[in-house]
């Protein structure tokens, strides 16, 4: 049965479970602090994750006035110059855009969005967030152990990273680094567990999987993902330590350092990268799977028109998220390997493409004809689409490995990757931010400061990453602390820098209207109206808003349709949230490609 | 609409199943599915951890010593390989069969065999860690270090001591969910609905078959490293 016909009332199975027992907190500590309702974790994950966000955005700018203005700044030497880059690295991919996307997204957006009362396991779910925050903690301790934090890049590749040329190598920062992504990983795991198998167990009446909307779908295939991919840094982190701690030579090659040899010698650095990169390639779909399933939905509501091709859609994130597991060597090309595994790895880096060009069609045919309103949600999506095309273009050039070799660890990565996993994922976490904001606190965020926020966030991520493509073409290395003078990089390459660091500095202090905006409309924002964006998903579809605790009030809705009921001729407004019994005799509810498709088949399709 | 109650055949019948409303695996309780999922990503974790030791062993200068030699007893005036192992591995595959049955009687609400079956299980396996502590001070005693190894490639006492350290950390970690879950069977606390000392949620026997399938899973992987470590 096609996936966007509605069930009729009589039709809908009835219920398999009775209603869970939920936990019911005594104790304001319960309820706010040690609390068990995902919602809540939701929150508290997603606080954590913009916190520390700053102290990595503050890295940056501290990174980037030393290419800006080298030898300007005494504080930051080279040393510190490499220690801000691997916390910059390692604190936006994993302990931001990871924590936020499955462990705030996730938790909040999951249960409500299936129907469910809770995720199934809140106990462990709550220890998920706990053992989160300890990671974190023990990560910013490294900034205050001697020898600061380690400084080894944000791969970590041995056998310099615990070695003592680099930064917190000899001392504890390696050691601080490695424990905190052992205690994420087992963190992770606890909350990973619980959004699987509450998507796969605990859905609602009528809720079978191909009418999830699609942000479940992002969030719960890059949470797989996660579980298979995390496994490898996991045993990456355990070798690693035993090599700094004990003396083994997992990773380590015999070596000599300032002169002496050391007691290493017949271990792997390229197993290490290896392992790395077999968790570091699915981490990039762990942050944009559920950036696509959440912009389909942005652009869907604030489009009034049903996601097109919803099935493509679902397919190409399991393809996606599939592919993703054999690709990881494309990150190695220049670490030395067969020429026949460069073929492979570049012919699969590039089959990906495939689906995920796409899942960008889809969206620009989902905006084609649409009633597009550009909200300050829609506004971030659209930006997100822009931008991810622009990053991922980028990604054919270096997924090849010829064309890999003369770009690789210039400022074309740089700017590559900060295209497509950092602008892009964190464009769509600010207009998720605000699309769900009524919904998580009762009132509207400023629109006017939105738009305000989002153009400077918008134009100043180009004026940051243009120029840094252009930079990489021209030669310019990444990592590098001081350039100093070259033949071959023009000096006017120095005044590019200033404009962008000059620019990562406007944007960054931009950021601060966001926050401003968040935390005044959380108190003295107008009330929201019920469903703002007249959207079909569950979540809007709570007896209170914000949703209290339990989500549905007495009874658990049905699902009747699919999430994409947007545009219905017919209907009492344009649309039909998916808990809504369908009137089969009055309302056409057909998407209006099938439609088309159905006339040019002559009505038999 | 009838068509979508009526049951499909084949391929399409599993899709429709799989793709249906509420349950993607019908009757699969909650905690089992999350156990089984559980397992696949610790899966991937001793996978690697096997990978990392081939690699190792192949990328080591030093010769690798021969697994029959190191690991042989001194038994009755001869060397006797392998030994302990044969009978470590005995334990363990004996105490998967005493958590199958102790499945079956929880299932049968037997208390009393089920628990003492639990027992059974939880001592082959405090016996399996014993002599694994027997095997690592006898290779301690040798001079095996997991920084060295005087028999040849230091990588060897690394990847022993870490694998099959992380392999015992399992069977300990299994031996105290097993004592904690036979004393609830003994108490009858799933029978009487008895919220859990943490979570406040009631159990039910299926917490027993979840430890088994954890119990299971130990011991499949043991086979693995059994075979690649002591038998290659």
């Amino acid at each position: 049965m096609a996936y966007f016909i509605p069930t009729a009332p009589e039709d809908v199975p009835p219920a398999e479970l009775g209603e869970v027992e939920l936990y019911h907190a005594h104790s304001w500590i319960t309820r706010w602090v040690f609390c068990q309702d995902a919602k809540v974790i939701a929150i508290q994950y997603s606080l954590t994750a913009l916190a520390i966000g700053m102290v990595a955005l503050v890295l940056s700018w501290l990174m980037r006035l030393q290419l800006g203005f080298p030898e300007a700044f005494d504080f930051i030497d080279a040393q510190a110059y490499y220690q801000f880059i691997t916390m910059h690295g390692m604190i936006m991919v994993i302990y931001l855009l990871t924590a936020l996307f499955l462990g705030g997204f996730g938790n909040y957006l999951i249960p409500l969005m299936v129907g469910a009362r809770d995720m199934v396991f809140p106990y462990v779910n709550m220890l998920s967030y706990w053992i989160y925050l300890l990671a974190v903690l023990v990560l910013v301790s490294s900034f205050f152990v001697p020898g600061g934090p380690t400084g080894a890049g944000w791969t970590l590749y041995p056998p310099q990273a615990i070695l003592s040329g680099t930064p917190g190598g000899a001392e504890w920062g390696i050691i601080i680094m490695l424990a905190s992504l052992a205690l994420f990983i087992i963190g992770f795991t606890m909350g990973g567990l619980n959004y699987v198998v509450t998507v796969l167990q605990a859905r609602t009446r009528g809720m079978t999987l191909m009418r999830m909307p699609l942000t479940v779908w992002g969030i719960f295939v890059a949470t797989i993902l996660a579980l298979l991919a995390f496994p490898a840094l996991f045993v990456a982190a355990v070798m690693m330590g035993f090599d700094k701690l004990l003396g083994t030579s997992f990773f380590m090659p015999a070596i000599v350092e300032m002169g002496a040899q050391l007691k290493y010698g017949g271990g792997s650095p390229i197993l290490f990268q290896h392992l790395f990169w077999f968790f570091g390639h699915p981490e990039v779909y762990i942050v944009a799977l559920p950036a696509f399933g959440i912009v389909s939905d942005l652009i869907s509501v604030h489009a009034r028109r049903n996601i097109f091709g919803y099935r493509m859609m679902v397919w190409a994130i399991v393809i996606i998220g599939g592919l993703s597991f054999i690709v990881w060597a494309h990150h190695m090309y220049v670490s030395g390997m067969h020429p026949y595994f460069g073929f492979f790895f570049a012919t699969t880096t590039l089959i990906i493409a495939v689906p995920t060009a796409l899942k960008v069609y889809n969206w620009v045919l989902t905006l084609w004809r649409g009633n597009i309103h550009l909200t300050v949600p829609m506004l971030f999506a659209i930006g997100f689409i822009i931008t991810f095309v622009n990053g991922g273009i980028t990604g054919l050039f270096l997924g090849n490995a010829v064309v890999d070799v003369p770009l690789s660890d210039t400022m074309f990565v740089v700017a590559h990757f900060h295209m497509v996993m950092g602008v892009a994922p964190i464009l769509v976490i600010m207009g998720a931010i605000y699309h769900w904001f009524p919904l998580m606190t009762g009132r509207m965020y400023d629109d006017r400061l939105g738009k305000v926020h989002f153009w400077i966030t918008f134009l100043g991520a180009y004026a940051i990453f243009l120029p840094l493509h252009y930079l990489g073409l021209l030669g310019v290395p990444r990592r590098y602390f001081e350039m100093g003078e070259t033949s071959f990089i023009p000096p006017s390459a120095a005044t590019l820098n200033e404009f962008v660091t000059v620019m990562a500095l406007i944007v960054g202090f931009s950021q601060l209207v966001f926050i401003f905006n968040l935390v005044w409309s959380t108190f003295w924002g107008k009330a929201a109206e019920r469903n703002p964006w007249k959207a079909t998903t569950l979540e809007w579809q709570t007896p209170e808003m914000p949703p209290g605790h339990g989500n549905f009030g007495d009874r658990l809705p049905i699902v009747y349709r699919w999430a994409y009921a947007y545009g219905i001729p017919g209907a009492p407004q344009d649309y039909l949230p998916q808990n809504v019994p369908p009137d089969l005799a009055r309302v056409d509810e057909l998407p209006e490609e099938e439609k088309r498709h159905k006339a040019a088949a002559g009505g038999h399709a | 609409m009838a068509e979508s109650v009526t049951r499909r055949e084949g391929w399409n019948g599993i899709a429709t199943d799989w793709a249906s409303d509420q349950r993607a695996f019908k009757d699969v309780p909650w905690g089992k599915a999350m156990m089984w999922i559980f397992l696949l990503s610790d899966t991937f974790i001793f996978s690697i951890f096997l990978l990392s030791y081939m690699t190792v062993r192949m990328s080591t200068v030093d010769t690798w010593p021969n697994a029959s030699q190191i690991f042989s007893l001194h038994i009755g005036g001869s060397d006797v390989p392998l030994i302990l192992i044969a009978i470590m591995t005995f334990v363990l595959i004996s105490s998967s069969g005493t958590m199958a049955m102790a499945v079956n009687f929880g299932y049968r609400r037997d208390r009393k065999i089920c628990t003492y079956l639990m027992l059974a299980t939880a001592l082959f396996g405090a016996t399996f860690v014993g002599m694994q502590a027997f095997e690592w001070s006898k290779l301690i005693s040798e001079g095996v270090r997991p920084w060295s190894n005087p028999f040849g490639a230091p990588q060897f006492g690394s990847t022993f001591f870490m694998i099959t350290g992380f392999h015992g950390t399992h069977v300990s970690i299994g031996v105290i969910f097993l004592l904690i879950i036979a004393r609830k069977v003994w108490r009858g606390d799933y029978e009487r609905g008895r919220p859990g000392f943490f979570t406040s949620r009631r159990g039910q026997y299926e917490a027993v078959e979840i430890m088994g399938l954890y119990w299971h899973f130990v011991d499949l992987v043991w086979v693995f490293i059994f075979a690649f470590f002591y038998l290659w």
